[in-house]
């Protein structure tokens, strides 16, 4: 077969000289071939019951130790620091979205209590995966040097029950969210104008925008649809009592962690300007009200559906 | 130094499984877990081949490689060992070994893994050689007795191997070469010539 491999191409032009040497590429050996079954992940028979025990080799872990020790561990910690990096220049060059307009004093509604509380659960959990997760990951270059083998051991021993424990409570949390808000994140004509402006982080204009501007929608599917893979493929390693396969796992870990590093990243992004990214942002996903400046400014149409509701609000 | 080497010379294997139970025997290992097995190709039919596997103690092993933790280390004799107190059984030196060598006691509901185990090459652990703690933890310690591994050591065909790789692959070659060459290199009417 091999021979054939490198024989067959060539025979295009010289096909009359390497007539007899492909006659012989025809008798394998069959004790090769064997050997060649051997290493590619033929299943046999072992009187030793267990999770695939009748299989000799398995060759596509040496694949996944590849890829997730080189390019995963590689372009994943490149892609968070770069994360970071172009946050903070951001930051320098523009400054914090201050109020333009001086606050009224008047607030409004934008998050009733439920809200804020499957933000924040759902937020803390994410946190905490994220850093037991990313523990798995980078502790070993990371972590040991700081604590030794035995302390990093330790801290690892929780931190996977942890991440172990949580992953399904955040997928709770997930379902939830994708139940409660995804009506409000359907994209629109305004958003496409929003896009066009860059939602104003650039320059000095404010485009329209309902309650969700277009840069929340985005994130919130973003979140939704890796958000799925994430636990799905969390869930296969999560509960390996079924049995799946080695390869299964493999593929899954690797779905789990390039999710995983994806949405990290965006979601750096969403807590900067959630926080030190727009003056007043927080204060509606903290104490659920914001003040009428700050609706009117960033969310020009929510504020005045809600200000002819109830036009004397608070 | 030496370098420790597993060798199973598939036209002697007959399958009795006797490396296996005296694996177990020996090292008193866990329920559920077998630090060898046999495994057969072809079963039944004309050609049928058996090999015993178990941890073949890898010089780039992928199982260290991965390891969250770092808790593989290789011996001067070659031999790739781990240390249960660190081990956190995230499973993924499973994933990446090539021959399924790390095994799991399980541990607690939804199959949670317990500490990983596998073959030691009969050489313990990181405990202090032939303690009570390394006896419990890994097994026993033959290597420091000037023992080789047990289920070599007692193959009735001498179809397994173990030991100093230079040895081993002496010996294999001196049988492949009363053999008689390439395709005979392989087979059950050669193989007991000598
Ligand atoms: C349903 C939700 C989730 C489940 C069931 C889950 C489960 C798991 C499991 C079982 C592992 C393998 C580690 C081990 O067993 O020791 C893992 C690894 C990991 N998870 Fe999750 N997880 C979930 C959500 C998340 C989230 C939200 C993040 C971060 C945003 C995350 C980031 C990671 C990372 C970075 C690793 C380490 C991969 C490595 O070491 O190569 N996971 N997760
Ligand atoms: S456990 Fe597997 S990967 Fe590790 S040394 Fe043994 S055979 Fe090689
Ligand atoms: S199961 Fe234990 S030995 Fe294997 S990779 Fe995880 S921590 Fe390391």
């Amino acid at each position: 077969m091999l021979l054939a491999i490198f024989l067959l191409p060539m025979t295009g032009y010289i096909s009359t000289g390497f007539a007899t040497a492909d006659e012989q590429a025809q008798h394998t050996n069959p004790r090769a071939d064997y050997w060649r079954q051997v290493r590619d992940n033929t299943n046999g028979y072992s009187a030793v019951k267990g999770r695939e025990t009748n299989e000799l080799i398995q060759g596509s872990g040496e694949t996944w130790r590849q890829l997730r020790n080189g390019p995963v561990a590689l372009i994943g910690s490149g892609l968070l620091i770069f994360t970071l990096a172009v946050l903070t220049v951001f930051y320098v060059w523009r400054g914090k979205v201050e109020l333009t307009h001086p606050r009224t004093g008047k607030t409004i509604e934008r998050w009733t209590l439920n809200e804020r509380r499957l933000h924040w659960v759902t937020a803390g959990l994410f946190v905490i995966l994220t850093v037991t997760g990313l523990s798995l990951l980078y502790g070993r270059a990371v972590l040991i040097p700081l604590f030794g083998h035995h302390g990093f051991a330790a801290y690892a021993d929780l931190a996977k029950w942890f991440h172990n424990i949580l992953g399904p409570l955040f997928m709770i949390g997930l379902i939830l969210m994708i139940v409660n808000w995804a009506s409000l994140n359907l994209f629109n004509r305004i958003d496409l104008e929003w896009f066009k402006q860059y939602g104003g982080m650039v320059g000095d204009s404010h485009p329209s925008a309902e309650k969700l501007n277009a840069g929340e929608k985005l994130f919130f599917w973003c979140l939704v649809f890796a958000g799925i893979f994430l636990c799905l493929s969390g869930l296969v390693l999560d509960f390996p009592n079924f049995n799946q396969e080695r390869e299964l796992i493999q593929l899954s870990h690797l779905i789990h962690v390039v999710t995983a590093i994806g949405l990290i990243a965006f979601s750096l992004g969403h807590i900067y300007i959630a926080t030190i990214g727009t003056e007043g942002a927080l204060e509606g996903m903290v104490t659920g009200q914001v003040d009428t400046a700050w609706a009117e400014q960033h969310h020009d149409l929510w504020a005045k559906e809600v200000m002819n509701k109830e036009p004397d609000s608070h | 130094m030496a370098r420790m080497k597993f060798l199973c010379d598939a036209e002697r294997c007959i399958e009795c499984n006797a490396c296996v139970t005296a694996c177990k025997n020996e090292h008193e290992v866990p329920w559920g877990v077998n630090r060898r097995r046999v495994v057969t190709l072809d079963d039944g039919v004309p050609g049928e081949k058996s090999i015993s596997v178990a941890c073949m103690h890898c010089s780039d092993a992928p199982c260290q490689a991965v390891c969250p933790v770092d808790c593989f280390y290789t011996t001067e004799d070659g031999v790739v060992l781990h240390d249960k107190d660190m081990c956190i059984g995230c499973g993924y030196c499973f994933y990446a070994c090539p021959f399924g060598a790390p095994q799991y006691p399980q541990q607690g509901a939804f199959g949670s893994r317990g500490k990983m185990d596998k073959c030691t090459f009969c050489a313990g652990g990181p405990e202090p050689d032939n303690s009570a703690e390394e006896l419990e933890k890994y097994g026993r310690n033959r290597l420091a007795e000037g023992k080789l591994p047990l289920c070599a050591e007692m193959c009735s065909t001498k179809a397994l191997l173990a030991g100093d790789g230079d040895v081993v692959s002496d010996l294999f070659r001196n049988r492949v070469v009363r053999r008689e060459g390439r395709p005979e290199v392989w087979g059950w009417n050669t193989a007991y010539k000598d």
